[in-house]
């Protein structure tokens, strides 16, 4: 393949998007080439490039050969590249599954997953193209959208039904039609949220929260934000770039947290290289957990610097 | 693969391009080519759209590029569309291409 027209930023050498957080999954619709185009910019942790909802039945062809192509293209070199494939029971999902799969997306996300036995599909289908096309097993990761009551009651089922699912996205549309109500003050996503996240703490996997549809509504996405960063989700999915700087921001430590995240860190080292079972900082005992915690906060600072 | 009915893949808005296909009677492959940025990547893009026929094994036909600034990602795909369009899927004999590709090809 020759060069492309216009030279992009490689990433690849200083982000691995394994280790990354996972705060933010910017929506891509395939179809749009401009977007597909450029969308690599704006430093989302993750892409997702969709070929299900936010395509239109006659693009559904043309937009999986341009996720294919960009794939291909290491325009994404150092963003996690996520495809939301058509389900596998429509004339389109298998398709969408090679096509994502050969290209070398790190991650598949199975729209409208109810249950365990529905990644364990997906899984064996991944692995056989994996074998078909020589890329090495096990390299594609998979994520769970959960969209349903039934996904909900079975999120523990489904985040444990195998080591390559990775992640778990709640996706709140179809999940309020489904539970005959509509989107209001978050309370109507209350359960789901803490099922949903507690199945993927349990199984030691990413949990992304919904989308915030209205874009120009910035105090109302920065409250949703504080809402589900206290419950403990890693990030959410998002639909407009503007979105991305303003959750990077609010899960951002403070200077202060920062702080006090090093000394515990050095703390923790000095006693690991002293041999010493019991961490302690300030006289106080400081356990895995703190050192942990505080880890991921350097993590986080790395990944965006300290809150403005 | 052997076109036998008019498509067109893609838009013509900025970073996209429109690709037209139709079949002929007999004779050479026609690829013409307009493009934004014709004087800079014009080899570039030619190459890409000839290449892209060349592996799909398409002699016959006319194809028309209207190009954007697609990069050579964008380009390759909305020629693939456009010739899985137009094309019967010759292996299982449907008059769809699309769902049934041979990826190796693409």
């Amino acid at each position: 393949m020759s060069h492309d027209h216009r030279p992009h930023p490689d990433h690849s050498s200083s982000r691995a998007p394994a280790r990354m957080p996972h705060r933010s999954m910017l929506f891509i619709p395939a179809s749009n080439a401009a977007m597909m185009s450029t969308a690599y910019i704006y430093g989302a942790d993750a892409v997702m490039f969709d070929l299900e909802d936010g395509v239109a039945l006659r693009e559904k062809d043309s937009a999986r050969l341009i996720a294919f192509h960009t794939l291909r293209s290491k325009l994404y070199a150092g963003v996690e590249t996520v495809v939301r494939i058509n389900p596998l029971d429509t004339p389109f999902g298998p398709a969408d599954l090679e096509a994502a799969v050969r290209a070398g997306a790190d991650v598949i996300r199975l729209p409208k997953t109810e249950t365990a036995q529905d990644i364990l599909e997906l899984e064996e289908r991944v692995a056989q193209i994996e074998t078909e096309c020589g890329r090495a097993p096990g390299s594609t990761r998979l994520m769970a959208a959960i969209e349903s009551a039934s996904g909900v009651v079975n999120a523990v089922a489904i985040a444990t039904a195998t080591p390559r699912l990775t992640s778990i996205a709640l996706a709140g549309f179809d999940y309020v039609v489904d539970m005959r109500t509509t989107r209001g003050d978050g309370s109507e996503l209350f359960y789901a949220r803490c099922a949903v996240l507690h199945a993927a703490r349990y199984a030691g996997i990413s949990a992304y929260d919904v989308v915030f549809s209205n874009v120009d509504d910035e105090a109302g996405f920065l409250a949703e934000v504080e809402v589900i960063k206290r419950l403990g989700f890693d990030g959410k999915s998002l639909i407009n770039p503007r979105q991305i700087d303003l959750l990077h921001n609010a899960y951002a430590p403070t200077q202060a947290e920062l702080d006090r995240a090093h000394l515990v860190i050095d703390a923790a080292d000095r006693a690991a290289r002293e041999g010493l079972g019991v961490v302690s900082l300030g006289g106080k005992m400081i356990d895995a957990p703190i050192v942990e915690a505080a880890r991921r906060t350097v993590r986080y600072a790395d990944a965006s610097g300290v809150r403005r | 693969m052997r076109i036998v009915r008019d498509s067109l893949a893609g838009t013509l808005e900025s970073s996209d391009a429109l690709v037209r296909v139709s079949p002929t009677d007999g004779g050479e492959r026609d690829v013409s080519i307009n493009s934004s940025v014709m004087a800079q990547f014009g080899t570039q893009i030619t190459e890409v759209v000839q290449d892209t026929l060349d592996k799909m094994g398409v002699s016959q036909g006319q194809i028309v590029v209207e190009d954007k600034g697609a990069l050579d990602c964008t380009l390759r795909a909305r020629v693939q569309a456009a010739v899985l369009r137009a094309c019967a899927d010759e292996a299982t004999g449907t008059t769809d291409a699309s769902t049934s590709v041979d990826w190796s090809l693409l």
